[in-house]
C-alpha cells in the first residue's frame, strides 16, 4: 500500500493486544511475560536500557570497592586476587554489558520513531539480539559462582578486560573463569552484530515519505555509521575469541607463547576491535548531543552536512589507529610514526564536531534544563578527553603515559565524562517520551551538580599520579611514591558520584508515579518522535508522516517560515 | 503585526550574534525573529495526533547552587594535606623530573605538546563559556525563536584547516623524537644488560661481565663528557611485563618470544624507582624495580664485588646444608653452591648486597628474610614461592647462611 495507513485499519490489527480493560486484569506474571515475548522496538529498547543501567550500577559498585582499597597506600581490605577480578569485571561489564546495551537500547527506541517507521526492519531478529546479549552478560556473571578457578568454584576472570595473551593461556589461567569471559563476550557480540544489521536495514529501507538521507535526523545518521562500525569491528574480536577457545580446548597455539604462539597477535586482534569500540560507544553520545543541543539552544544544528562527513571520517580513520594502544610493545620507528599520524588525524573531524556544537549554541537562546546541563558538561569534558588523547598519541610521551593512571583518567573522561554524561542527558530528554512523565527538574539539578563535582574530584586528580609514575591495575601502592593523598581525593569523589546516582534513581522511581505529565512535546522540539503521544502507541504513528525538511515539527510550528525553504 | 518597542529590542539583540557572519556575507541561514510567537502554537495536521505543548521553564535557572562552594572548600583540605605528605621528593618517580637522556627528550616533547593543547583548551573552553553565558535565555525573554543559522562553509573550512595544521606540527615534532630515541646509535662504551621479566620479579644479567642479579639494576652515570649509556635488551619468561622507570625512560614491554630494546643514560648518581607497567597477574602491584645510578668508580667497585664468589663461611655450613637439602635449591642459584643453573627464582649469590627482598615488597634485613622464608604469602599474597615449612632451628641456620652472601 502506497498511501498513509488510516487509524481505523490499524485498530483492527493492534487494538486487541493493547486493550486497556484487559490489561488491568492481567497478573504481574502476564505482564512480565508480555515483555519477555515482545518484539516491539520500544519495549526491547527499554529492556536494553534497563539491562544496561543495571550493569552500570553493578560495575559502578565494583569501581567503588576498588577506590576504597586504593584510598591509602598498602591497604589490605581487598586481596590482590579479588582486586584483579574487580577491575577485570568492571572493565568488561562497562564496555560490553553497560555501554553496548545502552547505545543499542536508545537506537532501538529512537531510530524508528525519528525516521517515521513503525518498528525495526526485523523485529524478531531484534528480540533475538537482545536476548543473546543478555545471555552473554549472565554467562559472564555466572563465573562468580560457577566458574571453577584456582581457588575452587566461584572465581570471576582476572585477566584484565583486554585479556593479554598469554595470561589467558591454560598455563596461567587455570579453571574456567577465562572461558566464561570469552564465551560471554562472544555471545553478546553475535547479539550486537544482529542488532547492527537490523538498524542499518531499518535506516536504509524504512524511512517515511520525504525523508531522504539528507533529511534524516543526525541521530539516525550517526547510528547508521556506528552500526557499520560494529559490523567491521566486532568480527575480528569474535575471530580472536574463537582462536582463544581453540587454544584452551583444542590444543592449538595461536596465542600460546610457551609453544611458540604470539602474544602480539592477540594485541593486534583485540585492539583492531578495541579502538573502534571506543568510537562505537562515543558516537551515540555525539548523536544525543546533536539532538539535545539544538533544541535547548533553539537553533538548527550548525553545519549538518559537515557533521555527517566528520562522523564518517572518524569512523574511517579510527579503523587504522589501533596500534596506538601498542606503542610500548616494541614496534619499529616507522610503525610508531604511522600510528602517531593516523591517530592525530582523528583529532581533526572530532574538533569539527565540537566547533559545530559551539556554532549551534552561538546566537541561540540557551535553556538550561537538566538535559542541556549534562550536554554542556559533556562539551567541556569531551574537549579535555580529546586533548589528552592528542597527548597520548605522541608515541614517546605515550611510553610514559600508557598503562599509567593518566591513561585511566583520559579514558574515563571519554567513557564517563562524555558517554555517561550524554546517556544521562538522553535519559532526562527522552524519559518523558517513553513514560509520559517528566523527571523532576530540581532533583535532576542535584543529580547533575553532585555528579559533575564527583566526576571532577575523581578524574581530574587521577591524571597526576599517572604523571608521577603510578601504573594501572595495582591493588596497592608504596607509601614513598607521593601518590597517597591524590588517591585519597580520587576515592572521595566516588562518594559524590554515588550520591548523585542515588538521587537520580530516586528521581526515576518517583517520577514514574508522580512526575509532571509531559504531553507530546515537552521540550518544544523538532524531530518526529515528539509528534506522537507519550508514550507512543505500539504502532508509533497513526499516519505515517511525510516530511519536507530535517525539522518536520519546526515546519508545522512555523508554517510561514519552514525549514525546507532554506535547506 | 503590531510591533511594540520590546519586539524591536529583542529583534535587534537576537540579530547581534549573527552579525559576524553577516559582515562577511557568509550566512547560509535566515532571520526568523520576525515570526510572531502565536504562529508557533497553530499546529497544522501532519502527524494527526500532534499537540505542541511546551512546558514553561523557570527563568533564572543557570545558577550554581551555593552549597557547591562549601563542598569545593571541603575538597581543598586534602589538597593541603598533599603538600604536607612526608615523602622524599627525590624518590617520586615523576615523568616531569627526568634524569636521563631519552627521558629528557620525552619530557621536552611533553611540555611542547602540553603548551599547544593547553592553548587549544583555553581557546575552545573560553569560547564555550562565552557562548553559555552570553547566549543564555534571559529572564525577560520574549519567546521569539533566535535566528536560524544552518552553517557556513568558510567558517567550517577554517576550523577544519587550523586543527589540521596543528596536527601536522605535532606529528612532525613527535616523529623527530621517535627517531631520536629509537634509532639512536649505540656507542662502543655502552654497557649491555639483559632484563628478563618473570612473575613477579626481574632477572638482570650483564652478559659481558658474567653477573646475574635481580630486581635492582646498577648502571654507571655519564659524567664530564664521558658517555656511558646502558643498552637494555628485554624479554619475558612467562607473560607480558613492562619495564618502567619514569625518570630514566618511558616504559617498554617485555613480551614472550620477542626481544625488545631500549637505552638509558642517567646523568647523576642516585636511586630511581619504577615498577612493572603492564598487568601481569596476581602480584603485578609488587613487581617493583630499583635502578641505582652509580659513578663510574662506584660501578666498577660494584662489578668487582659481584664477580667475586662469597667465601664459604664454615660457621654457616649447616645453613648451607639446609639450603641444599630442601626445595630452595630447585629454584635459586647461589654461585658457590651446586645450584648455579637454577633460574626459576632470583639468583641469591649476592643476596645481601641488595636492599630489598621479594622484588621490593620488603626491605632486606635478617629478620625480614626469616619472616619471608617462613611465609612468603603473608607479604606478597599469590607469590609463586611456596612456604618451605622448615623447622625453626633449620630456619635460623638457613638465614645465618644466607646473610653471609654479601
Amino acid at each position: 500500500m502506497n498511501g498513509a495507513i488510516k487509524i481505523g485499519e490499524i485498530s483492527d490489527v493492534m487494538r486487541p493486544a493493547s486493550a486497556s480493560s484487559a490489561a488491568d486484569e492481567r497478573s504481574v506474571l502476564d505482564h512480565i511475560h508480555s515483555w519477555i515475548v515482545s518484539v516491539d522496538h520500544k519495549k526491547l529498547g527499554l529492556m536494553y536500557i534497563m539491562y544496561g543501567l543495571a550493569f552500570l550500577v553493578i560495575a559502578g559498585l565494583q569501581a567503588t570497592l576498588m577506590r576504597i582499597q586504593l584510598a591509602a597506600p598498602n591497604l589490605h581490605i581487598i586481596s590482590p586476587q579479588t582486586f584483579n577480578r574487580l577491575f577485570t569485571m568492571h572493565g568488561t561489564t562497562m564496555v560490553f554489558f553497560a555501554g553496548m546495551p545502552l547505545i543499542f537500547g536508545f537506537a532501538n527506541y529512537l531510530v524508528p520513531l525519528m525516521i517515521g517507521a513503525r518498528d525495526l526492519a526485523f523485529p524478531r531478529l531484534n528480540a533475538f539480539g537482545f536476548w543473546l546479549s543478555t545471555f552473554g552478560g549472565l554467562l559472564l556473571y555466572f563465573s562468580y559462582i560457577g566458574g571453577e578457578g584456582l581457588s575452587g568454584a566461584g572465581s570471576a576472570p582476572d585477566v584484565g578486560w583486554f585479556a593479554y595473551a598469554p595470561l589467558t593461556a591454560k598455563a596461567f589461567s587455570k579453571g574456567h573463569s577465562t572461558d566464561y569471559w570469552t564465551l560471554g563476550i562472544m555471545v553478546s557480540g553475535f547479539g550486537s552484530i544482529a542488532t547492527a544489521t537490523n538498524i542499518i536495514t531499518t535506516i536504509f529501507c524504512m524511512r517515511c515519505r520525504g525523508m531522504t538521507l539528507g533529511r534524516m535526523p543526525l541521530l539516525a545518521w550517526l547510528y547508521l555509521i556506528v552500526c557499520a562500525m560494529v559490523l567491521i569491528a566486532v568480527t575480528p574480536l569474535t575471530a580472536a575469541q574463537i582462536m582463544l577457545l581453540l587454544d584452551r580446548f583444542a590444543g592449538s597455539h595461536f596465542f600460546d607463547t610457551q609453544a611458540g604462539g604470539s602474544a602480539v597477535l592477540w594485541m593486534h586482534f583485540f585492539w583492531i576491535f578495541g579502538h573502534p569500540e571506543v568510537y562505537i560507544l562515543v558516537i551515540p553520545a555525539f548523536a544525543f548531543a546533536s539532538e539535545i543541543i539544538p533544541v535547548f539552544s533553539r537553533k538548527a544544528i550548525f553545519g549538518y552536512p559537515i557533521m555527517v562527513a566528520a562522523t564518517c571520517a572518524i569512523a574511517f580513520v579510527s579503523l587504522s589507529v589501533w596500534a596506538h594502544h601498542m606503542f610500548t610493545v616494541g614496534m619499529t620507528s616507522t610503525g610508531n610514526t604511522f600510528f602517531v599520524v593516523s591517530t592525530m588525524m582523528v583529532g581533526v573531524p572530532t574538533g569539527i564536531k565540537i566547533f559545530n556544537w559551539l556554532g549551534t549554541m552561538w546566537g541561540g537562546k540557551l535553556r538550561f534544563s537538566t538535559p542541556m546541563l549534562f550536554a554542556i558538561a559533556f562539551l567541556f569534558q569531551f574537549l579535555i578527553a580529546g586533548l589528552t588523547g592528542i597527548m597520548m598519541a605522541c608515541a614517546p610521551w605515550d611510553w610514559q603515559l600508557n598503562d599509567s593512571y593518566f591513561l585511566i583518567a583520559h579514558f574515563h573522561y571519554v567513557l564517563v565524562g562524555a558517554i555517561v554524561f550524554m546517556i544521562f542527558a538522553a535519559i532526562y530528554y527522552w524519559f518523558p517520551k517513553a513514560t509520559g512523565r517528566l523527571l523532576n527538574e530540581r532533583l535532576g539539578k542535584w543529580h547533575f551538580w553532585l555528579f559533575v563535582l564527583g566526576f571532577h574530584i575523581t578524574f581530574d586528580t587521577m591524571f597526576i599520579p599517572g604523571l608521577l609514575g603510578m601504573p594501572r591495575r595495582i591493588y596497592t601502592y608504596e607509601a614513598d611514591r607521593g601518590w597517597a593523598t591524590l588517591n585519597l581525593i580520587c576515592s572521595m569523589g566516588a562518594a559524590f558520584q554515588i550520591t548523585g546516582i542515588s538521587i537520580w534513581l530516586f528521581n526515576v522511581l518517583r517520577s514514574l508515579r508522580k512526575g509532571k505529565l509531559a504531553g507530546n512535546d515537552p521540550w518544544d522540539a523538532w524531530t518526529l518522535e515528539w509528534s506522537t503521544s507519550s508514550p507512543p502507541p505500539e504502532y508509533n504513528f497513526a499516519e505515517i508522516p511525510t516530511v519536507k525538511s530535517r525539522r518536520p515539527l519546526w515546519d508545522i510550528k512555523h508554517p510561514t517560515d519552514p525549514d525546507w525553504k532554506y535547506e | 503585526m503590531n510591533k511594540t518597542a520590546k519586539d524591536f529590542r529583542s529583534t535587534s539583540s537576537a540579530k547581534t550574534p549573527c552579525r559576524l557572519f553577516e559582515i562577511f556575507g557568509i550566512t547560509q541561514g535566515r532571520n526568523a525573529t520576525l515570526i510572531n510567537r502565536r504562529e508557533r502554537e497553530v499546529p497544522t495536521l501532519m502527524p494527526s495526533n500532534f499537540r505542541g505543548n511546551a512546558v514553561s521553564v523557570p527563568s533564572r535557572e543557570f545558577i550554581i547552587p551555593p552549597w557547591m562552594f562549601w563542598i569545593a572548600l571541603l575538597c581543598i583540605v586534602p589538597q593541603a594535606l598533599w603538600g604536607a605528605e612526608r615523602v622524599d621528593s627525590s624518590l617520586i618517580p615523576s615523568t616531569f623530573a627526568p634524569e636521563s637522556a631519552p627521558a629528557h627528550s620525552i619530557s621536552q616533547l611533553a611540555r611542547f605538546v602540553l603548551s599547544i593543547t593547553g592553548m587549544m583548551f583555553v581557546l575552545v573552553a573560553g569560547l564555550l563559556t562565552y557562548a553559555v553565558v552570553r547566549y543564555r535565555r534571559r529572564a525577560n525573554d520574549d519567546g521569539i525563536e533566535p535566528a536560524q543559522i544552518y552553517g557556513s562553509g568558510p567558517v567550517e573550512a577554517a576550523w577544519t584547516t587550523v586543527p589540521f595544521l596543528i596536527v601536522i606540527v605535532l606529528s612532525l615534532a613527535t616523529a623527530r623524537v621517535i627517531q631520536e630515541i629509537q634509532d639512536a646509535r649505540k656507542p662502543a662504551s655502552a654497557l649491555d644488560v639483559q632484563i628478563v621479566g618473570k612473575q613477579w620479579w626481574w632477572e638482570i644479567r650483564y652478559p659481558k661481565l658474567g653477573i646475574v642479579t635481580a630486581n635492582e639494576l646498577h648502571v654507571p652515570v655519564s659524567q664530564g663528557g664521558r658517555r656511558l649509556p646502558t643498552f637494555l635488551d628485554l624479554r619475558a619468561a612467562d607473560v607480558v611485563h613492562s619495564f618502567w622507570v619514569p625518570r630514566l625512560m618511558g616504559k617498554i614491554d617485555l613480551v614472550p618470544n620477542k626481544v625488545n630494546s631500549m637505552w638509558i643514560e642517567p646523568e647523576r648518581p642516585g636511586l630511581f624507582l619504577g615498577q612493572c607497567g603492564t598487568y601481569c597477574g596476581t602480584q603485578h602491584a609488587k613487581m617493583l624495580l630499583r635502578v641505582y645510578a652509580d659513578t663510574p668508580e662506584e660501578f666498577d667497585r660494584w662489578v668487582k664485588q659481584q664477580k667475586e664468589l662469597p667465601e664459604n663461611d664454615p660457621a654457616a655450613a649447616s645453613g648451607r646444608l639446609v639450603f641444599e637439602r630442601t626445595a630452595c635449591i630447585n629454584c635459586h642459584a647461589i654461585g658457590a653452591s651446586p645450584a648455579t643453573d637454577r633460574r626459576f627464582g632470583p639468583d641469591l649469590t649476592h643476596l645481601m648486597s641488595r636492599n630489598t627482598l621479594a622484588s621490593g615488597a620488603l626491605s632486606n634485613s635478617p629478620a625480614n628474610l626469616r619472616a619471608w622464608i617462613k611465609s612468603p604469602d603473608e607479604f606478597k599474597p599469590g607469590v609463586l614461592m611456596p612456604a618451605m615449612n622448615v623447622s625453626d632451628s633449620d630456619l635460623d641456620q638457613l638465614v645465618a647462611y644466607l646473610i653471609t652472601l654479601k
